[in-house]
């Protein structure tokens, strides 16, 4: 069952598209249900099929084709490092270097305390402010340096 | 001489991190589609109104301007599409079916994650009331009724600012419905991708805007005849939309005499490697390279420039010889032998491996390959697990012709430009630094490298 939160948003998102197109708002009904929920489980799939009168299969192949949804838990922090070339170029290795043995795991591995997962990202369209994480898929954290990694883990605990 | 990488120190321009994004010294550059970048509130409507902004909009409607008026104005503007293909944008205009009985759509692609490239980011950021205007432009000139601003999902902040200035511009009149007091009608709405490169292409663009998996379609037939949910659709980069209010303000010839024959206007170049600035430097086509690398800080620690790929990995690498010399413009750089894609300068220093790079490389079309076609799919995997071996010591020099068969094997071959995307930095790493692979290979190492560990050991010995 999809909270009336997600409901609310939900709706929102299908005044963007004809009313018979509601397949159109499965992108952003899998984001705001995994946003709220931390991962999009078998259940979760299904809520969001049902809400939108879609065929499960439709919403399950979605959520598999774009990498920023999650299909198994990812403790309460995601955390995405992009390597890509740009970043790779500004140091990115010695961030993830510095991630993974800070957090103890290596990527995609989820933290024994359930709270932080480290991921590898692709480009992220700011290459500008390499390198550069997300954490939870919706901020985003530029310039990064080991210090400035150690000061948002810090806020995060 | 290499020094060590240390920790970067540079203050990039426009960043949220770096404070304020106000442009003080705007550095020789031309601020076209990011002009509100010298106020204190770029983004706002109030800033945006205060420079003129939606005016070139309410006349247009206003005074009920014929769209050829209008599409004449953009094809003299010599406007190109400026998401990396470089297409007319007035001739991609007039493609559009003038009547048609139903939905028209209007699609701007705001999708970049091609590494290297950033720049629509800053016009979402910074100036989306312009976005906005040229989208409504577009929309008034094509006959649209609904308009979609596809965001790449990874800048959600981004994301979140360019829909409530959509929220700003609809309250104040700018979008829905009877826009001044006519029959114009224009709904623009900001959705999002969520992590796939490939909706960057504008079928499959358009697939997940009908939330389907974004693979590309056959072209033809092409999205002005079958779009979104099957309908006459247009879509073009952001930054090609948000150059219409100026060209519409200022004529199309003075857009055109900005720049050079063949590249009118200006644009926007993400700079990001090794450079002292990285960041959006927005000039007039036709500038020399060398002073956009000056604009960005130069070469970062002193070092000397090895290679720049000039539009993003789609984009054939430079040796720093060939770029040199080159302006950066659709033409300059087509004679340098290389691209001006979405104008997305990776600048890389002499301690770059470019081995190691192009490993990485492979790893994101691998990664990125929508599994569609058999070519592209199986043949980026190819490449990457060769580039593996390689980097791993237990490459074969027969490789470096494996690679480039496999690469040819790729392109042209698929039914999207990833596939021509994936072989081309294979095709011209190998092509411009053959010597580097050919060392990898024989000594099971890398050669700058190695090169920079002696220089480190030399300086460790005793004198």
């Amino acid at each position: 069952m999809l909270s009336p939160q997600a409901i609310e948003k939900i709706d929102y998102e299908l005044t963007k598209y004809p009313a018979d197109q509601r397949l159109a708002a499965v992108m952003s009904a899998l984001r705001i249900v995994q946003t709220e929920r931390g991962w999009l489980s078998k259940e979760s799939i299904t809520d969001v099929a049902q809400y939108l009168r879609i065929p499960e299969i439709a919403a399950l192949e979605v959520a598999g084709f774009y990498n920023m949804y999650d299909l198994s838990p990812v403790g309460q922090y995601k955390i995405t490092v992009c390597t890509n070339i740009s970043c790779m170029l500004r140091d990115s290795d010695e961030i993830v270097d510095h991630l993974k043995a800070k957090l103890g795991v290596g990527f995609n591995e989820v933290t024994a305390d359930g709270k932080f997962c480290l991921k590898e990202g692709e480009c992220m369209g700011a290459c500008g402010g390499a390198p550069l994480m997300t954490v939870n898929n919706h901020t985003m954290h530029e310039f990064l340096t080991p210090e400035k990694v150690d000061a948002i883990l810090e806020a995060l605990k | 001489m290499t020094t060590p990488i240390s920790t970067p120190t540079s203050t990039p321009m426009n960043s949220y991190e770096a404070g304020k994004p106000i442009m003080t010294d705007l550095n020789g550059q031309t601020l076209l589609c990011l002009r509100t970048l010298t106020e204190e509130n770029p983004a706002s409507l109030e800033t945006y109104i205060k420079l003129g902004g939606y005016s070139a909009l309410k006349r247009i409607v206003s005074e009920n301007t014929k769209a050829t008026d209008i599409i004449t104005q953009v094809k003299n503007s010599g406007l190109r599409g400026r998401g990396g293909a470089g297409f007319p944008t007035g001739l991609k205009w007039s493609f559009m079916p003038r009547y048609f009985d139903g939905i028209k759509y209007l699609v701007c692609n705001s999708d970049e994650g091609e590494p290297g490239t950033f720049k629509d980011r800053d016009i979402i950021r910074y100036n989306p009331h312009q976005l906005i205007e040229g989208m409504a432009i577009a929309a008034y000139t094509l006959g649209a009724r609904v308009g979609y601003n596809y965001i790449h999902g990874e800048i959600w902040q981004d994301y979140d600012i360019f829909e409530a200035a959509l929220h700003e511009a609809k309250a104040a009149g700018y979008l829905g419905e009877n826009l001044f007091g006519t029959n114009f009608c224009f709904d623009l709405y900001a959705v999002h991708g969520y992590g796939a490169y490939i909706c960057g292409e504008e079928t499959a663009l358009i697939e997940s805007i009908e939330g389907k998996k974004g693979q590309p379609r056959f072209k033809p037939p092409f999205p002005a005849s079958y779009g979104v949910f099957g309908k006459p659709t247009n879509v073009n980069n952001t930054e090609s939309y948000a150059s219409i209010p100026w060209i519409m303000h200022h004529g199309g010839e003075a857009f055109a005499a900005l720049g050079v024959p063949n590249s009118g206007g200006t644009k926007l170049f993400s700079v990001s490697g090794h450079v002292g600035k990285p960041g959006n430097y927005e000039v007039k086509m036709g500038t020399p390279f060398t002073e956009l690398l000056e604009m960005a800080g130069g070469v970062w620690k002193g070092r000397k420039l090895k290679a720049v790929i000039p539009g993003g990995p789609s984009t054939p690498v430079m040796p720093a010889s060939a770029i040199m010399g080159a302006t950066m413009d659709y033409e300059g750089l087509s004679k340098a032998r290389s691209s001006l894609g979405a104008g997305s300068m990776i600048v890389m220093d002499e301690t770059t491996c470019m081995v190691k790079a192009l490993h990485r490389l492979s790893y994101f079309f691998y990664e990125e390959s929508c599994g569609q076609c058999t070519p592209c799919r199986e043949g980026t995997g190819w490449v990457y697990r060769v580039m593996t071996r390689i980097v791993n010591g237990k490459g074969k020099m027969e490789d470096l012709d494996l690679l480039t068969d496999v690469s040819n094997n790729i392109a042209g071959r698929t039914i999207c430009a990833l596939g021509e995307a994936a072989a081309t930095p294979v095709l011209s790493f190998i092509k411009h630094f053959r010597p580097e692979f050919e060392y990898y290979i024989q000594h099971g190492k890398s050669m700058v490298e190695s090169q920079m560990d002696a220089v480190v050991d030399g300086k460790a010995e005793p004198k």
